[in-house]
């Protein structure tokens, strides 16, 4: 089994590693997004605690959660190591130098988005997670079956200005992140190709890097401006 | 023109060395940078001072050999060019230059602004040959290889082993030189048959020697005097994910 640990440890198998798991969170956002997007139902939050019912009650579905939370772990875990070594590749830096002639800001900058993504997601999986398995969730009773309400839950955070505003502004660093991101885990596992890479880069920063985020951003900010009647 | 150098000095690998400023007044926009280097070497060595220490040999963008990091940028402001093919009308009168050392840990800087690229050369005997009984030539006829694969694998092949890509990157990382050295071997029948140990062995050699990882950032390429395509980078992951899945070599 050394040559499993031996690649692993590589530079290139830790980044390999990164992609995994990166692009693992990346087909995560779609379902997760897609789900969401019963809040703008506008029935009352219904559909959406029928969703997270589902989302909490189906095997298969937390099963791959686990996969999930283990990801976020080891892509943040991977993360920290290959930055460290990255930083220690050049102890003495330069006295002056201009890496915006030669590359984007969000691709010198993946720790620092990423730092920023770690911490919004332990605030939201405290927010919502952590309040629907071992909070007090309010109930809502639909055709006789007792769900948790959670969109109620959501009601709260969301009417608050200041987490609304914190949404947004991580909704941006994502974007960033998978600007860079989402094409650069497809190289890393050497998959480019005259026919594919132009896709997987539209792909990465129209729909990853743009469109989902909006899309996330849009529900805090539907939510704020329902909650306090302004729509 | 009149020029403001500010120039690292260091005396050898075991001081700290310092920016140190310069006035040249006299610079005609037609001499090369490293022309300008040797004016300014003439008139400290007319004031009894130590000339600045820096690598050159070939003087025509062909060795690799030319390594200074000016104005933020290795080689300079130019793309697809060295040191030695710099000019300086490519600056204003006035102008002042910062011109520093490669940096980064596996090229430690030996004197001002030369610095170690053994790292380079032992990254190659690691596995960037390919392993034949030399004689008499064979008929060039004799092994058919499509133009576009002979181009692309001349395209690696241009890398001069300048450590541009290393002194640009963020990482310090030397996958742009080692994608090019595994890429024209790797494409061609006659590199075939050590392609799998040529990639194994070169990664492991290039991280031994302390280069940082790839973050698919770009600037090496943007950089490299010899514009080697990020293409390469991706078909040295490919070819070495694919070794390590399926070559013998069982202990890593
Ligand atoms: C948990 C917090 C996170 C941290 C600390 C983090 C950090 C990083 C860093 C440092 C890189 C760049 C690695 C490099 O430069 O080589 C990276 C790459 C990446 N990240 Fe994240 N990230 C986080 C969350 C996410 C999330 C939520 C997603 C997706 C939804 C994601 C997707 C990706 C992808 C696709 C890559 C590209 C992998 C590659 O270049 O091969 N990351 N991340
Ligand atoms: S890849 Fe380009 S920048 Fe890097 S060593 Fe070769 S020629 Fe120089
Ligand atoms: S001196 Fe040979 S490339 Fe510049």
């Amino acid at each position: 089994m050394a040559w499993v640990t031996q690649t692993l440890s590589s530079s290139l198998g830790r980044k390999v590693i990164m992609s995994l798991t990166g692009l693992f969170l990346c087909s995560f956002l779609i379902i997760h997004m897609a789900g969401n997007l019963q809040l703008f139902k506008g029935d009352g939050g219904r559909a959406f605690n029928e969703y997270t019912y589902f989302m909490t009650h189906n095997p298969l579905i937390m099963t791959i959660s686990y996969v999930l939370y283990t990801s976020i772990l080891v892509h943040a875990l991977m993360a920290f190591i290959l930055t460290r070594h990255n930083q220690a590749s050049r102890p003495i830096k330069y006295a002056y130098s201009k890496p915006e002639a030669n590359s984007a800001w969000a691709s010198r900058n993946m720790g620092i988005l990423g730092t920023v993504l770690l911490l919004f997601i332990i605030i939201h999986m405290r927010t919502f997670w952590y309040e629907m398995h071992f909070g007090s969730v309010p109930m809502a009773e639909y055709d006789g079956k007792e769900y948790k309400d959670l969109y109620a839950v959501v009601q709260v955070a969301f009417g608050e200005l200041w987490y609304v505003i914190l949404y947004v502004i991580c909704m941006v660093a994502i974007g960033y992140h998978l600007w860079h991101g989402f094409q650069s885990g497809f190289q890393t596992l050497g998959l480019r190709h005259k026919k594919y890479t132009p896709i997987i880069e539209f792909l990465g920063k129209y729909f990853f890097a743009i469109i989902i985020p909006a899309a996330f951003a849009a529900m805090p900010i539907y939510v704020y401006l329902q909650v306090h009647h302004i729509i | 023109m009149k020029i403001t150098l500010k120039v690292w000095r260091q005396k050898n690998i075991n001081t700290a060395g310092k920016l140190v400023e310069y006035q040249l007044d006299n610079v005609s926009e037609d001499m090369s940078f490293l022309e300008m280097f040797d004016v300014l070497n003439d008139s400290l060595t007319r004031k009894g001072e130590e000339p600045v220490a820096f690598d050159h040999d070939c003087r025509e963008g062909i060795c690799g050999t030319c390594s200074m990091y000016i104005n933020g940028r290795p080689h300079g402001p130019q793309t697809g060019a060295t040191t030695c093919q710099l000019h300086m009308r490519s600056f204003n009168d006035g102008d002042t230059i910062v011109v520093e050392p490669w940096r980064a840990r596996s090229f430690p800087v030996i004197k001002d602004l030369m610095v170690d690229r053994l790292a380079f050369d032992r990254i190659i005997q690691s596995g960037g040959y390919v392993s034949v009984n030399t004689g008499s030539a064979r008929d060039a006829n004799e092994i058919l290889i499509p133009r576009t694969i002979a181009d692309e694998a001349m395209d690696a092949a241009a890398c001069i082993g300048c450590g541009a890509c290393v002194a640009a990157c963020k990482n310090a990382s030397a996958m742009l030189f080692v994608a090019a050295k595994v890429s024209q071997l790797a494409i061609l029948p006659q590199g075939q048959a050590e392609h799998k140990e040529r990639a194994e062995r070169m990664v492991a050699q290039m991280d031994a020697e302390g280069f940082g990882a790839c973050s698919f950032t770009g600037a090496c390429s943007v950089e490299c005097p010899k514009s080697i395509s990020l293409d390469h980078i991706a078909r040295l992951n490919r070819e070495y994910l694919g070794a390590k899945l399926t070559s013998d070599n069982i202990n890593g």
